[in-house]
């Protein structure tokens, strides 16, 4: 069972949308007791993020969540992938929960067109069970203006977007983030939420 | 690479995709779900379900196939027609659009631009541009598809819907819309020049090479076309495979 957590997200219907169409068992909680026996976690998330820090703080799971991702396998997706970074100063400095370390500023290039919207190509860094048996190249969808900066070691793939944007990155143990939407990034999004459910067997 | 996404778009009225959708293996030609699914496996980018009566009574219908296609069809959904206040926009995003598209309401009360992008976030709303050549070298914006000349100067337009909050521009040029002799490249030049948030082309499309065309010769992110797709005069994935063949970076 996957516990989905419901903050208030926006993507949270496709989300769950996309684990129906896979057959996933999940439930949609914002319960700490249903949380702590699920096999796994999702964090979904659009929008800004000292509002949806704010929101997530108001279910009063942030503890629940941290303790959880120590001993069970957490995916953030886009806003959600960008919380489990330490901070970030979308409109104001904002503590995100601290799980891989690392912050989270505007994309920094001038060049580009702002958000990031679209489908762009995965720079695979490390082998990950996530990736399991997807082919290359690999495409998924982003929309988003802030982005990830972190080590090189939390990044199992990035793309390129006049800069290096981290898009799949890891704690190294149970944490995953996405910066872009697998509930919506195709058959190959799909597989991606095939394999998280996966890790958690 | 980013790359450049091709969007078709479905008219659906009472419930059902207007003259139909001509693809093999695809029985009910009227059903919008059955389409948006079989464009999804051609490898569309993103699909557009415009609700072209947009009536309080059909609105109900309408949504259940946003609805159902969100059930179905794992790519982005924009949903557009009848949208005028923020209880729409929240309406159709519950029922499984990702992001929503509005046009004639915005030109009327573009305070809904900064409302929605502020409840919703500006990655969910995109405005509907349609423009037409005023005949003194600029452009005016028109309303209810194009019927009303709104005497609002375009570029002054896109300017204030970017500073509004808006996350995309989907631009149809009047001029060029059914036409079929390619997308309105000096309009779309003269937007993209204007912002810095991704352009949709739309209107005009008639062949292959139009849209290798509009990415080469233009900025904008993506290229929207209707009945060239819906007739199986072209497929999504020989206008990929053209574009790709000239350098051009495709899903």
């Amino acid at each position: 069972m996957i516990a989905v957590i419901d903050y208030g997200a926006g993507n949270l219907f496709s989300v769950c949308n996309a684990l129906r169409y896979l057959n996933i068992a999940h439930c949609v909680t914002k319960d700490a007791a249903e949380i702590d026996r699920a096999d796994a976690v999702i964090l979904p998330g659009v929008g800004a993020f000292p509002a949806a820090m704010a929101s997530l703080e108001g279910t009063g799971l942030v503890g629940t969540i941290r303790e959880n991702a120590a001993r069970k396998p957490l995916l953030g997706i886009c806003l959600g992938m960008q919380m489990l970074f330490e901070r970030s100063d979308e409109n104001g400095e904002c503590k995100g929960l601290g799980l891989i370390p690392g912050e989270v500023h505007l994309i920094p290039s001038k060049r580009v067109i702002i958000p990031h919207m679209g489908w762009n190509e995965l720079v695979i860094k490390q082998e990950s069970p996530l990736l399991s048996g997807i082919e290359m190249p690999l495409y998924t969808y982003f929309v988003h203006s802030y982005q990830a900066f972190c080590d090189d070691s939390n990044i199992i793939a990035y793309c390129d977007y006049d800069g290096k944007v981290p898009a799949l990155v890891t704690d190294g143990k149970y944490v995953f983030g996405a910066q872009f939407h697998p509930e919506k990034s195709g058959e190959k999004g799909l597989m991606m939420l095939r394999n998280f459910e996966r890790t958690a067997i | 690479m980013l790359a450049k996404r091709i969007i078709p778009c479905l008219d659906v009225r009472h419930g059902k995709v207007v003259k139909g959708v001509n693809f093999e293996g695809v029985k009910d030609v009227g059903d919008p779900v059955a389409c948006a699914s079989e464009y999804n496996r051609q490898g569309a980018d993103e699909i557009v379900f415009y609700d072209i009566v947009a009536s309080h009574e059909g609105r109900g219908t309408f949504l259940d196939v946003v609805r159902e296609t969100a059930k179905q069809v794992f790519v982005p959904l924009t949903v557009g027609g009848g949208i005028s206040s923020v209880a729409d926009m929240r309406e159709t995003l519950r029922a499984g659009a990702d992001k929503i598209s509005i046009n004639s309401s915005a030109v009327k009360n573009p305070q809904l631009i900064s409302e929605g992008a502020e409840i919703f976030g500006s990655q969910c709303i995109v405005v509907g541009i349609d423009a037409k050549r005023d005949g003194k070298g600029g452009y005016t914006v028109y309303a209810n598809g194009g019927r009303i000349d709104m005497k609002v100067d375009l570029l002054k337009w896109v300017e204030e819907v970017e500073q509004r909050g808006a996350g995309e521009i989907c631009l149809n040029s009047i001029d060029t819309d059914g036409v079929r002799g390619g997308f309105d490249l000096e309009m779309l030049k003269a937007v993209c020049a204007r912002v810095n948030i991704p352009v949709i082309a739309s209107g005009g499309a008639g062949k292959l090479s139009d849209f290798a065309t509009v990415f080469q010769e233009t900025d904008a992110t993506a290229a929207l076309a209707a009945s060239l797709f819906h007739f199986g005069e072209l497929t999504i994935p020989q206008v990929k495979a053209d574009c790709r063949s000239k350098g051009i970076a495709m899903r």
